[in-house]
């Protein structure tokens, strides 16, 4: 038997990912022949087989992420392998769990065994009768347990030395209850960037409740004109981007972003509309947002998400917006708490509109009602500005006055 | 002594360039020819790498056939990318054995020729941590992709001139990304010609060939 090494590709590499195999269990492989390739920073190497044999034992996945040194695959010779002598105690076959791919049944713990193998077995509830061993005469060796939980475990064990950052698929005896699979690029990038935000920005949010009957009125005033010049329906999203965009010139520093101890204003109003995808996010945005009215808000924003969800966006309109808003009452959420858009300083949750009694001047009164949350980095944002931005928004939006066409 | 043969190919089709690496790859594991550095141009093509994902593919190949771009998938190292007129392709052809046995190495090396050269422009490009390629300020402008078999490597560096980067825009897979630029989109005219000069001049000088 000869072990196949995760090889070293230099110094300054201490892992790679084992993208493709070239050859499938039981296979003939020649020396030199390639055997399967890695992936390590931006480079693709094809690795040769260190003998010539059979390709017995496969015991990482493709998609795995190894440390260097670490036994990928097992060459044998073939013939001596399906020969080898049957030892003098074997126990049947295990039916119930079967055993990886050298289908031979293995010895009940063959030979004598090392103290730390048995410790190894235990801890990890390894039936050794399910374990080749590579050693003289068979004998299983601390790298043949480490191999085999390895390519077992469905998540790095706690005293797994072996590093697999990408789960191999699960024991088949747990294939039922549980699925595993990678993530797609954008799912990765998202859990990324969410992760990195909350990391950098110290996040606070604030929670203002707006009166938005002026604007439900201006909305159905203009509703149905709307819907036949321009062909697309008139939401409440533009009224706010509006209102935002006025309150981002008013206040500039939520219009800037952090770059080290600097505070970097940008002169321009760039509004980020969250798109929903259907597994995922996207962050369209509406350049020169401060310089369009209500018609051309809403006209960029459902060409934007239309073409987000067919794929369709060009890099710059996902690039470079100053702030961004997140829609969640599209979906019926009265109050959450957006994560910034780095590097961003802030983003506004909007959530639904809904009719609500109100008390006004001791009446009660039927009002449209909606939560705006501003979520902020309050590295840079004080509270009472956070407050003082969120409340221009508000004052914009329950005076409304402009004419929507 | 070590040498480097420099062959400037002019403009050449994704497939031609890759059957004359890969002849190339077999005659330097061979050791009948020393090493080389294919500088090129490429029509307007978009490359997947073994690692990209298709998902990062925004056009769909119908509409890459419609605004006249290749699609090839490819056995370089890195995702998705896109070349054509006004970028220069550089394929070094190196037996690495000979230099450092360090694929790291290879790949900050490679960074480092397109540093030095953008340098001779009065570009001050460097690096971005744990994004391979070459940047200015926050936009690509050199990408990487290596592809290595016995130490001998294929594929390389791709730096934008003046490429059209609207070209990208059928790549990017989502807002998450970063942009790219060229010299020309940074103010800096300079002809292909000169720029290949200096990369070749820079990349004998990082991989520390003795001549030319």
């Amino acid at each position: 038997m000869t072990d196949v090494v995760m090889p070293q590709m230099g110094e300054s590499i201490v892992e790679g990912t084992l993208t493709r195999w070239l050859k499938k269990p039981g296979e003939r492989v020649e020396r030199d022949e390639p055997l399967f390739e890695i992936s390590t920073d931006k480079v693709d190497t094809e690795i040769p087989s260190p003998a010539a044999g059979v390709l017995s034992e496969v015991l990482v996945v493709e998609g795995t992420t190894v440390g260097i040194n670490t036994v990928v695959a097992r060459i044998g010779d073939g013939v001596e392998a399906a020969a080898a002598p049957p030892p003098a105690a074997a126990p049947p076959p295990l039916v119930a769990a079967p055993a990886p791919p050298p289908v031979e049944a293995a010895p009940e713990e063959s030979g004598p065994l090392s103290p730390l193998v048995r410790r190894m077995a235990r801890e990890h509830g390894i039936a050794l009768a399910r374990i080749k061993g590579s050693g003289a005469g068979g004998r299983i060796t601390k790298q043949d347990v480490e191999a085999y939980i390895a390519q077992q475990s469905a998540a790095p064990a706690a005293a797994a030395p072996v590093e697999a950052r990408v789960p191999v698929p699960p024991p088949r005896a747990e294939q039922a209850k549980i699925r595993v699979e990678p993530m797609s690029t954008m799912r990765a990038r998202i859990a990324e960037h969410m992760v990195l935000s909350k990391r950098t920005s110290a996040h606070v949010t604030t929670i203002h409740k707006v009166d938005m009957t002026k604007v439900a009125k201006a909305r159905a005033k203009a509703k149905d004109d709307f819907q036949s010049r321009y062909g697309m329906s008139l939401t409440y999203l533009p009224f706010v981007t509006r209102a935002t965009a006025e309150a981002l010139r008013a206040f500039p520093l939520l219009n800037a972003s952090i770059d080290g101890n600097n505070i970097v204003y940008h002169n321009e109003i760039h509004i980020g509309i969250a798109v929903a995808l259907e597994n995922g996010l996207i962050v369209p945005v509406i350049r020169h947002a401060g310089e369009k009215n209500v018609v051309g808000l809403q006209r960029a924003i459902v060409d934007l998400a239309a073409r987000a969800r067919s794929r369709q966006l060009k890099p710059d309109e996902v690039q470079g917006g100053t702030f961004s808003i997140s829609n969640f009452g599209g979906f019926g959420s009265v109050i959450a708490t957006p994560v910034i858009n780095q590097p961003q300083v802030a983003i506004l949750g909007v959530g639904v509109v809904e009719k609500t009694p109100v008390v006004i001047d001791d009446a009660i009164a039927i009002r449209s009602i909606c939560y705006l949350s501003l979520s902020f980095d309050h590295r840079l944002i004080d509270g009472a500005l956070g407050d003082q931005f969120t409340h221009r928004i508000k004052t914009v939006l329950e005076n409304w006055s402009e004419e929507v066409l | 002594m070590r040498k480097c043969e420099v062959r400037d190919l002019g403009r050449i089709g994704y497939a031609e360039a890759y059957e004359l690496q890969r002849t190339l790859v077999e005659q330097r594991k061979q050791g009948l020819i020393p090493d080389q550095l294919l500088l090129l141009e490429h029509p307007h093509t978009v490359t997947l790498g073994r690692n990209g994902k298709l998902d990062h593919l925004l056009a769909g190949e119908d509409a890459l056939r419609a605004a006249g771009i290749a699609f090839c998938e490819t056995d370089r190292g890195g995702d998705i990318t896109y070349h054509g007129p006004g970028q220069i392709v550089g394929y070094p052809i190196l037996d690495l054995r000979e230099w450092k046995r360090d694929v790291g190495a290879y790949v900050r090396a490679l960074e480092q020729v397109q540093i030095d050269a953008l340098a001779y422009f009065g570009i001050a490009a460097g690096r971005v941590c744990n994004c391979t390629g070459v940047w200015v300020g926050d936009a690509k402008i050199a990408a990487i992709g290596v592809h290595i078999s016995r130490w001998v490597t294929s594929h390389g560096f791709a730096l934008n001139v003046s490429t059209d980067l609207s070209h990208f825009q059928y790549i990017v897979p989502c807002g998450l990304t970063k942009p790219v630029t060229s010299m020309a989109a940074l103010g800096v005219r300079a002809s292909l010609e000169e720029v290949k000069a200096r990369v070749a001049e820079s990349f004998g000088r990082v991989v520390q060939y003795t001549e030319d």
